[in-house]
């Protein structure tokens, strides 16, 4: 189970080794998620419409370890993008990751970049 | 100073931290040392019944063991004093070890009382004071479930063994309460209303017999059977014992101490025993006669012992107030001051609806000034109100009965918490005044119960005072002209039914241009869904129009279950079903493997959908004539019946075809709060019509209508609001009765607390609903009409829609399923792989 939590870790945008090209700007649901592919890992991508931005995330919720948080709702605290988990509405920074509700360990997340109405999440592995 | 405290249980915990709290508190100062029996540090007691619910101990503690040693506390658990010598000043513990001591706090509390009976010695009888009591009573019971035997029977019928039985009752076995007494809770409560919380208690499935006394256990090792002095018997797979509690007196009375006469260590009005250097606090200790087995007395005891120990001047003035009010969940119970009146010196008012079961009293002084005491059940949100004038000898209303029947010319005058003196003490458990709960609002500013109880302390024991304590909170607020509103987020400040206003006025029909022009920020998941609701309560739009603004479940038009799968819920109106139908459930749930289950509210539930897969099964449901079911959403559920006039003999009216009808009248309607009905074909009730929203049941000429009930965590029997009607007049108001509460609930507020809240309540409702006061019976009714006639099914507009369709893959950028889905078998089915 554990394990399973261990394969995301947050990459910074200059860890980047590789620019993953998940899709086009069309695909995803604007101011909402969509879980993307990528080797064994399960990313969430969120396009906040609104404000013109994207965050992604791993899918894994650290609560229970479901593969849940790309159907969450998203939205702001205090001006903080954020994404409340499916299953409990455990709230989770997406700028950090960092859990807003409670004590749970923080989420990996990953930066997105959007060039030619293709979406690319920065992976280092 | 070297103090020892023996006891580490609520009141002596309480001790430490009264001790500690002080401003002038140095660790130098003080060497305390604390002895516990038990193996924890103290925990609230009070809440124990909470540790059936999740096992949880620690949720418990009043404070860990980390706290103790950062306050300079030596907390020695596991640990019983055997011995005290007062001449020497030492104690010995169990291990023979011997400790002295300058001052001694004696907080030993009491052992449950277990009378002398034949037989009492068995396996399978229990007492409920401690933690390990409880765990001894959860293994026991799953033993003997394990066997197929599950009849339990609580002795004593007081307070204690009320709660007792009620734990008794969620382990899942058939309950019984036993009293001595003619009346349940004897100590507390007249005949009449003894007879009517009998009812109640009956109500929850529990079988009570009073006048019994109990002769003798039988039984081969575990008890099997119980004798009564009346000849009677009855079987039994596990007893618990609550008869009273009894002072932990042996250690001070073999040192020496002085006990009262019906036990306990006697002290004076500083706590000091009969050796100046010895205080008792909590239930070990006799004040004026008496030991007092309530959490209050005993902390006010212990902050007197505290000031002593820094010299300053404090004493328990009077004797402790015995105020009690149940926290039972779903039976209300409360008594205070002198509520029996043995001595018949006061004037009784006395009101009794057998009916509702409801039985209130209260006794007025004989020259007609003061209320001196009362007792409420079944209905018990008069009770702050009432002690908090009778404990500070408020003038009555002109018409004292007003008290318990609310004035009824609209002024409400009495329960208007600004009428209180300051000098008020609103949360007995940690006696906080009013005074000092208005200082803070006013002087530092706090607006939410939350800060001004971590602030105060009030309302962090039993919490009986919270409504008082947001009372005086918004009264405070409101006398310093701010208004107090429950806004939905900090994107809207608004409340829902002021949204629902706004958006309506202002033709606002999509949810970013509610957060430009009367919102801010981004939104939330607060905010989302209540716009959501709104748009749909207005336009009748499907989950489908706005997605990204509905709950996770309404985007995808399914509930999400443990695993991240789903269920589907198709529309079974009224229960009633055909055999063809219920094949095409069959074959479904066969080809996608999906568990079924029936549901509480006679549908169909199928589990363990993946998400790739929830259009294709709706499909091939929706060929077959099946609608969405709406079970993922805040809208209309299910209406329940009984099979009513066409089949049983009793029926008066064909409750099916009314279910049937009213279900399909109602279906996709969203309110704040899911929505469930029923309809039974007469009294007998078989369809649970009361535990619903809203509830019909036929009787001698024409259809009864009763709102506001639900089942759950906090049950709550729908209330009559008209009878005697013909279905075109019931249906009238049912239409007006769920738009009113569409349009000025708060966001998941059920229609219980929705009707709780109102002010007037069910009178005021019966007069928008059935005499329309406020003349908008006929718009009502017509928005009623509009929403019915736009329904349509959001699952046929999914699956006829390719782009809705899209939402279904579990990648946008693969096919690939969800591979992280466990499934684990479950007798002839499968479930989630449990959680770790
Ligand atoms: C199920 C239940 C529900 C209750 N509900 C309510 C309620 O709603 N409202 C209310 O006001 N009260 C309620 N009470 C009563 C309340 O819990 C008690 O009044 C309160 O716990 C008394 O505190 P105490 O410290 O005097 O005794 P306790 O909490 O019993 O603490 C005494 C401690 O001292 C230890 N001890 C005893 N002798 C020795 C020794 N010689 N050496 C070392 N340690 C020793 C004991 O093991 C025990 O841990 C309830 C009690 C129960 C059991
Ligand atoms: S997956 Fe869970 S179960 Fe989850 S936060 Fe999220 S809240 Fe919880
Ligand atoms: S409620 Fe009455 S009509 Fe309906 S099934 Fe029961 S007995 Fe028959």
């Amino acid at each position: 189970m554990q394990n399973v939590l261990d394969n995301y870790e947050s990459v910074m945008e200059e860890q980047v080794t590789y620019w993953y090209p998940c899709g086009y700007v069309d695909d995803f649901p604007e101011n909402a998620g969509a879980c993307v592919k990528y080797k064994h890992a399960q990313i969430a991508v969120f396009y906040f419409a609104r404000m013109g931005k994207w965050y992604a995330c791993q899918n894994l919720c650290p609560h229970k370890v479901e593969m849940v948080l790309s159907r969450g709702m998203i939205g702001d605290a205090t001006g903080i993008a954020k994404v409340a988990c499916p299953m409990h509405k455990h709230n989770f920074s997406l700028e950090d990751g960092a859990c807003l509700t409670a004590e749970l360990p923080a989420i990996a997340t990953y930066p997105v970049r959007v060039e030619n109405q293709q979406v690319f999440v920065g992976f280092n592995f | 100073m070297k103090i020892i405290v023996v006891g580490n249980g609520m009141v002596g915990y309480k001790f430490c931290e009264k001790l500690v709290s002080k401003t002038t508190y140095k660790k130098e100062n003080f060497e305390v040392t604390v002895f516990g029996e038990e193996i924890r540090p103290a925990y609230d007691r009070v809440h124990l019944s909470e540790y059936f619910l999740n096992q949880d101990a620690r949720s418990l503690e009043l404070a860990d063991q980390n706290w103790y040693a950062e306050n300079g506390i030596d907390l020695r658990l596991g640990e019983l004093i055997k011995k005290i010598d007062i001449h020497n000043k030492t104690v010995e513990s169990h291990k023979s070890e011997i400790y002295t001591f300058d001052k001694l706090i004696i907080a030993t509390g009491s052992y449950p009382f277990v009378p002398v009976i034949d037989g009492v010695d068995k396996k399978g009888i229990f007492v409920y004071r401690t933690i390990e009591d409880l765990d001894q009573m959860i293994s026991f019971s799953e033993k003997i479930k394990a066997k197929g035997k599950n009849k339990a029977v609580v002795i004593g019928g007081g307070l204690l063994g009320l709660e007792a039985a009620k734990a008794v009752k969620d382990l899942g076995l058939e309950t019984h309460i036993v009293e001595f007494a003619p009346v349940l809770m004897a100590r507390q409560l007249d005949a009449r209303g003894g007879d009517i919380l009998k009812s109640k208690i009956e109500d929850l499935g529990i079988v009570v017999h009073t006048s019994k006394n109990t002769k003798c256990f039988a039984g081969e090792q575990d008890v099997e059977k119980m004798h009564f002095t009346d000849g009677s018997e009855l079987d039994v797979d596990m007893v618990v014992i609550s008869a009273g509690i009894k002072a932990r007196d042996e250690v001070a009375s073999a040192a020496g101490l002085e006990l009262g006469p019906r036990g306990g260590v006697l002290v004076d009005e500083k706590m000091q025993t009969s050796h100046p250097d010895i205080y008792a606090i909590g239930e070990v200790a006799n004040f004026l006669g008496f030991t007092y087995g309530l959490v209050a007395p005993g902390y006010e005891m212990a902050e007197v012992v505290v000031a002593q120990l820094y010299g300053e001047n404090k004493s328990m003035l009077e004797s402790p107030d015995m105020s009690t009010k149940l926290k039972l969940l779903g039976v209300d119970v409360a008594s205070f001051g002198d509520a029996i009146d043995i001595h018949h010196e006061h004037t009784p008012i006395i009101f009794e609806n057998r009916h509702e079961k409801i039985y209130k009293r209260v006794n007025i002084s004989a020259d007609g000034t003061k209320l001196m005491g009362g007792i409420l059940v079944g209905d018990a949100a008069e009770y702050n109100m009432l002690l908090q004038i009778y404990k500070n000898g408020m003038p009555l209303p002109k018409n004292p009965e007003d008290l318990i029947l609310g004035s009824r010319n609209g002024d409400g005058g009495h329960n208007d918490v600004s009428a209180l003196p300051d000098t008020a003490v609103i949360c007995s458990c940690e006696n906080v005044n009013k005074g000092k709960i208005c200082c803070v609002i006013t002087d530092d500013g706090l607006d939410t119960y939350k800060a001004i109880s971590k602030q105060t302390k009030a309302g962090t024991g039993c919490g009986g005072c919270k409504p008082m304590v947001q009372n005086i909170l918004e009264s405070e607020l409101k006398k310093m002209g701010r208004v107090v509103k429950n806004t939905i987020c900090e994107h809207f400040q608004y409340t829902r039914a002021e949204l629902y206003d706004i958006v309506k006025i202002k033709g606002i029909t999509d949810y970013d241009e509610a957060l430009n022009t009367i919102g801010m920020g981004h939104g939330c998941e607060s905010c989302k869904p209540v716009l959501a609701s709104i748009f749909a309560s207005l336009f009748m739009e499907t989950a489908n129009k706005q997605p990204a603004i509905q709950d996770s479940n309404d985007r995808f038009l399914a509930n999400i279950q443990r695993n991240g799968t789903y269920s589907v819920v198709p529309r079974i109106p009224g229960g009633e079903i055909t055999p063809e139908k219920l094949i095409v459930i069959g074959e479904v749930a066969k080809e996608y493997n999906l568990y079924t289950k029936i549901t509480g509210g006679q549908r169909i539930d199928l589990f363990g959908a993946q998400l790739n897969d929830l259009p294709a099964i709706w499909e091939k449901l929706i060929i077959a004539g099946f609608e969405s079911g709406h079970a993922y959403g805040k809208a209309l559920r299910t209406v329940k019946s009984c099979v009513g006039s066409t089949w049983c003999r009793f029926g008066m009216n064909d409750s099916v075809s009314l279910a049937v009808k009213i279900e399909n009248r109602y279906k996709g309607l969203r309110a704040p709060h899911k929505l469930k009905g029923g309809v039974s074909g007469c009294i007998r009730e078989c369809a649970e019509a009361r535990g619903k929203d809203f509830g019909i049941i036929a009787v001698e000429g024409g259809l009864n209508l009763y709102v506001c009930g639900n089942g759950g965590a906090d049950p709550k029997h729908a209330i009559l609001l008209a009878s005697g009607l013909d279905e075109e007049t019931c249906i009238k108001y049912l239409d007006r009765f769920l738009m009113f509460y569409i349009q000025t609930a708060g966001p998941l507020i059920r229609t219980a607390p929705w009707l709780e809240k109102m002010e007037g309540g069910i009178e005021y409702l019966k007069s928008v609903v059935v005499d329309d006061t406020l003349g908008i019976g006929a718009e009502l009714e017509s928005q009623m009409e509009k929403l019915v006639s736009d329904y349509a099914c959001e699952w046929k507009e999914a699956i006829e829609n390719d782009s809705i369709r899209k939402r279904y893959k579990h990648f946008v950028n693969s096919e690939d399923r969800d591979e992280n889905i466990v499934f684990v078998p479950l007798r002839e089915m499968k479930m989630p792989e449990p959680w770790k």
